[in-house]
């Protein structure tokens, strides 16, 4: 496929699968069996893994969490087009490309437990930890890629934000940046249509996001965001242009949030559950399930097998989680520099001092 | 009078102003269909419409920027930022503008706006939702930063905050948005900007606290009062400008002071308390000014936070020292 196949400004969206699970023979990406039926084991484990985060919120077990329900085929399908060199900047709501791309489940709840061990993600796995401020980490994706250029290597950066972010400054001068400098890097909105209470038509007069490419020098596409393939598809051209030397691409995957914003907040006083239900008939498990029946490829007992084995995996990790040892008063300062400085001994000391005291 | 906690006393004060004056315009992210994520601007939007309740775009520069334009042409904007976490996005019109505008054009123009945010930590919130960063802000030339530590001060304070003719700041310490009820007068009770509370009376010493932290000093006060020691409580109210003489009056009469404060230790308020009283109290000192503070780190995520924030067993081993000296 050709990005420009889809000018945003034509109105031309990317889709690959329609909401019945009927996949266009010119655009379905040439995968096996197996990986589809894979496709359908990492939705189906961000399925469980974020419930189970719900979960233990509600249990108090699990401090505020960013529920991803309704947008995991933007990231398990985005996630499927990276190379292993490649780097992944998230935003907070990227729990499912995380997993897709290996980070362990006990470092993923830790974080929303409240440690900072949740942050501690290997350097090999190329993703790093969360951002919460919304936006900011635009800019380190355009800089992480303008680096990768300078070092000629091969890699491209993969970034993930809302629709939300793209009214804050911080992104449009990574576009500004990433556009001039024609760094390799893939801009990845999920509009899932609200950013906490604010529906996106409030959030931007503009039509399209995906539009906004344009105006940076670069080429924009608006995806069916629960459509696996089309984030496969849109993402694998997006990191080709971006290796071959042309430069960013802007994705807008526009999906839906099911859940709340966090858990937190209480969607029920800005939006009607009839739109929730209405777009649950369109969620990329749903979808994702009819393509795979269709093609003889799923039966409910594979589905249960493989849901026990997934629900296995992380109840065991949140176990190991919630066993970890907690932070020591020491941990406060002793990554603060790489070697602590004398003010900041003495206020350590001055902690544990008062902490042997009682 | 009507018993209530901080957000109720915060909504009531801006439900008045809005009723006094039609130039009082509400702004920021969620503030006007959602009420606001602590529910602060509740209903206000439904009763003042959505003109005068601004659901903003989430652009923190956008909103501070707007608003002083507002200001400019003498509209009232009161904009909230969701965090104070989120605030820096916007500390550029802060400092280059709203600060400035006044002494820059010599008067000819002024920003008489509110930006009010909760901060503060206590409430185990994610990363970056739980800092004070109240220094940076007291540092700022040309605006005002009042910080409330209950219910009626928080109404009292914002409304005149509303009507001052400056930029003002309003920190609301989110942890005890909640946890304290008191009566909270309607009507013209107004407490004016950048003069302090004396929250309680005592001969032996002086615990200057603000916000949440004047809760953690009164539950020292009464441990302290258990073994024969009376602390008197000075709130400042407005960490700028600081009610200079009565922190200096406290402590001609105590002696000794404790500061306690949950921002970062260098550079903050208690530095700037300490020195002030080096410069008009010195004579008067029976000890060194003691610093019961946040430390000079990043604010730890929810499991490590009790760490970091001034508690009981600090605030009494800071007291211990000057009564020690
Ligand atoms: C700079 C900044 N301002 C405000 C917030 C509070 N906040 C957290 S998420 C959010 C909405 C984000 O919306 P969007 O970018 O669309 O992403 P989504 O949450 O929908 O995935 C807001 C306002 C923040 N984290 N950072």
């Amino acid at each position: 496929m050709k990005i420009s196949d889809c000018d945003p400004l034509q109105g031309r969206r990317l889709q690959v699968l329609s909401p019945e699970g009927k996949a266009d023979p010119e655009l379905l990406p040439e995968f096996d069996d197996e990986s589809l039926r894979r496709i359908f084991g990492q939705l189906l484990m961000g399925r469980l893994f974020d419930r189970h985060c719900m979960a233990l919120q509600r249990e108090g077990r699990l401090g505020t969490y960013a529920p991803v329900e309704g947008q995991e085929a933007c990231q398990v399908g985005s996630v499927l087009a990276l190379a292993k060199g490649d780097w992944v900047v998230p935003s907070f709501r990227e729990t499912m490309a995380a997993i897709c791309r290996g980070v362990p489940l006990e470092t993923i709840f830790r974080y929303w437990m409240g440690s900072e061990e949740g942050s501690r993600i290997p350097r090999e796995l190329r993703f790093l930890p969360v951002s919460i401020p919304v936006g900011s980490h635009t800019l380190h994706a355009a800089g992480m890629a303008m680096a990768i250029q300078y070092k000629g290597e091969a890699d491209a950066v993969l970034c993930y934000f809302g629709d939300g972010a793209t009214s804050e400054g911080d992104f449009h001068e990574a576009l500004t940046f990433a556009g001039v400098r024609r760094a390799p890097v893939v801009f990845f909105c999920q509009n899932n249509g609200w950013a906490i209470s604010v529906p996106r038509s409030k959030q931007c007069a503009a039509a399209s996001l995906a539009a906004k490419g344009v105006g940076y020098g670069f080429p924009g596409i608006q995806i069916d965001g629960n459509d696996p393939f089309a984030a496969y598809l849109a993402t694998r051209t997006a990191l080709e242009r971006a290796r071959s030397g042309e430069g960013p691409t802007l994705i807008e995957a526009v999906t839906y949030r099911l859940g709340p914003h966090t858990t937190s907040d209480d969607p029920l006083r800005y939006r009607e559950n009839a739109e929730v239900e209405k777009m649950r008939a369109l969620e990329p498990l749903v979808r994702y399930r009819q393509f795979l029946k269709q093609r003889g490829l799923w039966s409910e007992a594979w589905e249960n097998e493989l849901a026990a084995s997934h629900q296995a995996r992380i109840e065991d990790a949140a176990r190991r989680a919630e066993s970890a040892p907690p932070p020591t008063p020491e941990s406060v300062f002793d990554s603060m520099f790489a070697a602590l400085p004398a003010h900041l001994a003495r206020q350590r000391s001055e902690l544990l001092d008062a902490l042997k005291e009682g | 009078m009507a018993q209530m906690n901080m957000v109720e006393a915060i909504n009531l004060a801006l439900r008045e102003e809005m009723e006094r004056d039609p130039d009082v315009i509400l702004l920021g992210e969620d503030v006007g269909k959602e009420g606001g994520v602590f529910r602060v601007t509740e209903g206000l939007q439904q009763r003042f419409g959505e003109n005068r309740s601004i659901d903003t775009p989430l652009a923190e520069s956008g909103i501070v920027g707007c608003a002083f334009g507002m200001a400019l042409l003498g509209l009232k904007p009161v904009a909230e930022i969701q965090f104070m976490g989120f605030l820096y996005p916007a500390y550029d019109q802060i400092i280059s503008h709203v600060g400035r505008i006044r002494n820059r054009t010599r008067g000819v123009y002024s920003a008489p706006m509110v930006i009010r945010m909760p901060y503060g930590g206590g409430i185990h919130a994610p990363e970056h939702h739980s800092e004070s960063t109240e220094a940076l802000l007291a540092h700022t030339p040309g605006i005002k930063v009042v910080i409330p530590s209950s219910p009626a001060d928080a109404r009292g304070l914002l409304k005149s905050a509303i009507r001052d003719p400056d930029p003002v700041l309003f920190l609301e310490p989110k942890r005890i948005y909640r946890a304290i009820k008191e009566e909270v007068p309607e009507g013209e009770v107004l407490v004016p900007l950048g003069k302090a509370r004396r929250v309680r009376e005592g001969g032996d010493l002086t615990l200057v606290a603000w916000g949440a932290m004047v809760r953690e000093a009164q539950k020292a006060a009464e441990e302290l009062a258990g073994q024969g020691i009376e602390a008197e409580i000075i709130d400042p109210r407005s960490i700028s400008p600081l009610d200079e003489a009565a922190i200096v009056e406290s402590v001609k009469k105590t002696g000794r002071c404790v500061v306690v404060h949950e921002a970062p230790r260098t550079c903050g308020l208690g530095a700037e308390i300490s020195a002030l009283l080096m410069e008009q109290a010195l004579l008067y000192l029976k000890a060194p000014v003691e610093r019961v503070s946040g430390f000079d780190t990043v604010m730890p995520l929810p499991k490590g936070e009790h760490f970091y924030l001034p508690d009981l067993r600090r605030i009494l081993r800071g007291a211990r020292k000057v009564l020690e000296f």
